[in-house]
């Protein structure tokens, strides 16, 4: 991008009507009618609603046939509910909700709680562990930071795939092999490339002359990091935190991979009932659904700093 | 202490889950106090202190059993046997893997190029309306949900009934095909537009997270640039062609690349609409399912080992572009 601007040309400058005109229009003023003017296109706004709709729709699809009954899902498209809710006949029900989470073939709640005490430690430790690393990297200098930085860094692109079958030999030769702490540990040591490289770049973002003061004053890097830096950094730790707790919550490929049966989170429950249970839609979409609320609860009500943590990973990365 | 790695009940896991906690925390209180402590260390203990733990994990969890995979990648089903680059040449030559690489390039091919093209035109489209924010939130929620979830979502909107009489249609895109007249077509299992179908549900997740990062790069476009072309006369799809898209090339390509290293990695869809069947294998779910359905250690490393090194032409674009783009500033 060029960051100096570029000089209107000459002929542009022709084309513009009566210079005695005063232009003192706000630059919200200006965005606003540029915008109308791209909107007055029926095809532009057409195209930007089709997408809208495209993306809506499976997901409205099988929140409503979460709610229908098991003979009518098989029976008729969900699609059908708006007919019959004008007729007065639409019927709707929970019991999917209750069979999916304490039914015998699927018993989701047992998985919920899994999720929940896989995801949460999950997130404390990388975040923990990934904030020291990124104040050493950023306010220690020691011999090799640049180097151990710039390996930390270019970790981040090796797929975990790789590391797979090795932890888990190592897990089961300890005797640890299929049990939460398994799971904690890689999902603790996987998430550590993306956590240091995003919390030291919003280090670097503090001013260095807070922490020469702080330093000035006698302060111990311990002391410098929790009362100088932490309260600075709360957005940023928010931003990855939200980040990492996605993506646990939503991983398969761990949980599949180091959980035992009886620990394994709601993910790895739900993709086994769609193979197993293909057909059962009334249990299906209602544990789809049960497996949705908590992520997207979270990224609702959170969104800002997960948009935030996004950009500078992304951006600066 | 049975409990801590075998807990029963859902009251035993969250003390397990506390005890971990609490045991993590006391071990940090203890090497911070630790290097704290002394009025003077010297700076590199203190950084050891710091950076030792989290790099001690990395080196022993990811750096380790790379470097063993790679290793095992020239060894036989049970690691055994010496067999040179047997597995890779299987990889590249069997018919059965040619068509699962096809396949993985068809992904990392249309995923990141169609999510990028559709989060961009849809980005230009509702900036600035009154509807943006609205707008923005109903593309962006697929990124919240997990691919398991995406792809259940996905697998009822394809369901398939057979076209008999007195039978209906439970899934959408078979009652628009019924509704236009045509018949109803099994979409996860007729290839290889079966996998175009997969592919769709990849789209639908990750052009929520090309549309924010463009919406953002597209907001940074410095106004008198804009303001500048307007006046040269330029107006809506040239305003596209030569000012947006020029101005944000750099989210462009790191929105594009991002997206083809999530692809490339990316098993879940697979594994759960169509479990690899019909024509859909992909690197990623061969590798799971050579290593833990097959027990092919040798073949499941060499797997392992090509989706890394598929990811370093994706990188070096990457750097290139950046690279580029430096220059010209």
């Amino acid at each position: 991008m060029t960051s100096t601007p570029t000089p209107l040309p000459s002929h542009a400058v022709d084309k513009e009507t009566a210079p005695e005109k005063p232009r003192k229009m706000s630059r919200a003023e200006r965005r606003a009618i540029a915008a109308r003017g791209k909107l007055s296109s029926p095809w532009a706004s057409g195209i930007a609603i089709l997408i809208a709709i495209l993306w809506t729709i499976p997901s409205v699809g099988l929140l409503i046939t979460s709610f229908r009954p098991e003979t009518v899902i098989r029976n008729s498209g969900w699609w059908t509910v708006f007919g019959n809710i004008a007729s007065g006949e639409a019927e709707f029900t929970v019991d999917n909700y209750n069979q999916a989470l304490y039914g015998n073939s699927s018993n989701l709640s047992t998985f919920f709680v899994n999720s929940f005490v896989i995801t949460i430690p999950a997130v404390i430790i990388p975040i923990t562990l990934a904030l020291l690393a990124a104040y050493a990297f950023a306010w220690i200098p020691f011999k090799g930071r640049n180097f151990l930085f710039v390996a930390v860094f270019s970790l981040q692109v090796v797929p975990l795939q790789v590391a797979l079958v090795p932890l888990l030999s190592n897990y089961n030769d300890w005797g640890i092999g299929g049990s939460f702490w398994t799971v904690w540990f890689s999902h603790s040591i996987f998430a550590l490339p993306l956590a240091i490289f995003l919390l030291h770049n919003f280090m670097k973002d503090i001013p260095p002359s807070l922490v020469e003061a702080a330093r000035v004053d006698g302060a111990g890097h311990v002391k410098i990091f929790f009362r100088v830096l932490f309260p600075l950094l709360v957005p940023a730790i928010a931003s990855f935190g939200i980040f990492q707790f996605l993506w646990v919550w939503n991983d398969l490929l761990v949980g599949l991979t180091f959980a035992a049966r009886p620990y394994q989170p709601m993910t790895v429950a739900v993709a086994e009932l769609a193979g197993s249970r293909g057909g059962d839609w009334h249990l299906l979409t209602a544990g789809a659904f049960i497996s949705m609320v908590v992520p997207l609860v979270v990224f609702i009500a959170l969104q800002r700093y997960f948009v935030r943590g996004m950009l500078a990973g992304a951006v600066k990365g | 202490m049975d409990w801590l790695l075998t807990p029963g009940t859902t009251g035993e896991k969250f003390a397990v889950m506390v005890v971990a906690i609490v045991l993590f925390v006391a071990v940090m209180s203890l090497i911070l106090f630790a290097v704290d402590r002394p009025k003077r260390v010297p700076s590199w203990v203190v950084a050891l202190g710091f950076v030792g733990l989290p790099l001690g994990f990395l080196a022993f969890g990811l750096l380790r059993p790379a470097g063993i995979t790679l290793w095992n990648s020239f060894f036989n089903r049970n690691t055994t046997e010496f067999v040179g680059v047997d597995n890779y040449v299987r990889a590249f030559t069997e018919p059965q893997f040619q068509k699962v690489l096809i396949v993985t390039a068809a992904w990392v091919i249309l995923a990141p190029l169609l999510s990028t093209l559709i989060g961009l035109v849809y980005a230009v489209l509702v900036d600035r309306t009154r509807f943006e924010k609205l707008a923005k939130a109903l593309v962006f929620i697929p990124m919240a949900i997990s691919m398991v979830g995406a792809s259940i979502i996905w697998k009822f909107v394809y369901e398939f009934r057979p076209d008999q009489g007195g039978i209906q249609q439970i899934g959408l895109l078979n009652q628009v095909l019924v509704w236009l007249g045509l018949p109803p077509q099994q979409f996860l299992i007729g290839q290889p537009w079966n996998t175009a179908f997969l592919i769709v549900v990849m789209i639908w997740i990750q052009t929520g997270f090309a549309m924010t990062v463009l919406s953002a790069a597209i907001k940074a476009i410095p106004d008198d640039i804009t303001e500048a072309a307007r006046l040269d006369g330029l107006q809506g799809t040239q305003m596209f062609r030569y000012i947006t898209v020029p101005s944000i090339r750099p989210a462009l390509v790191v929105v594009l690349t991002t997206i083809a290293m999530a692809t490339l990695k990316a098993f879940d869809i697979v594994r759960t609409m169509t479990g690899g069947q019909f024509g859909t294998q992909v690197v990623a779910n061969e590798f799971y399912t050579q290593a833990f359905r097959q027990n092919n250690q040798g073949l499941a490393a060499a797997l392992a080992v090509m989706l890394f090194v598929l990811v370093i032409p994706i990188i070096a674009y990457n750097v290139r572009q950046m690279r580029m783009a430096e220059e010209i500033r």
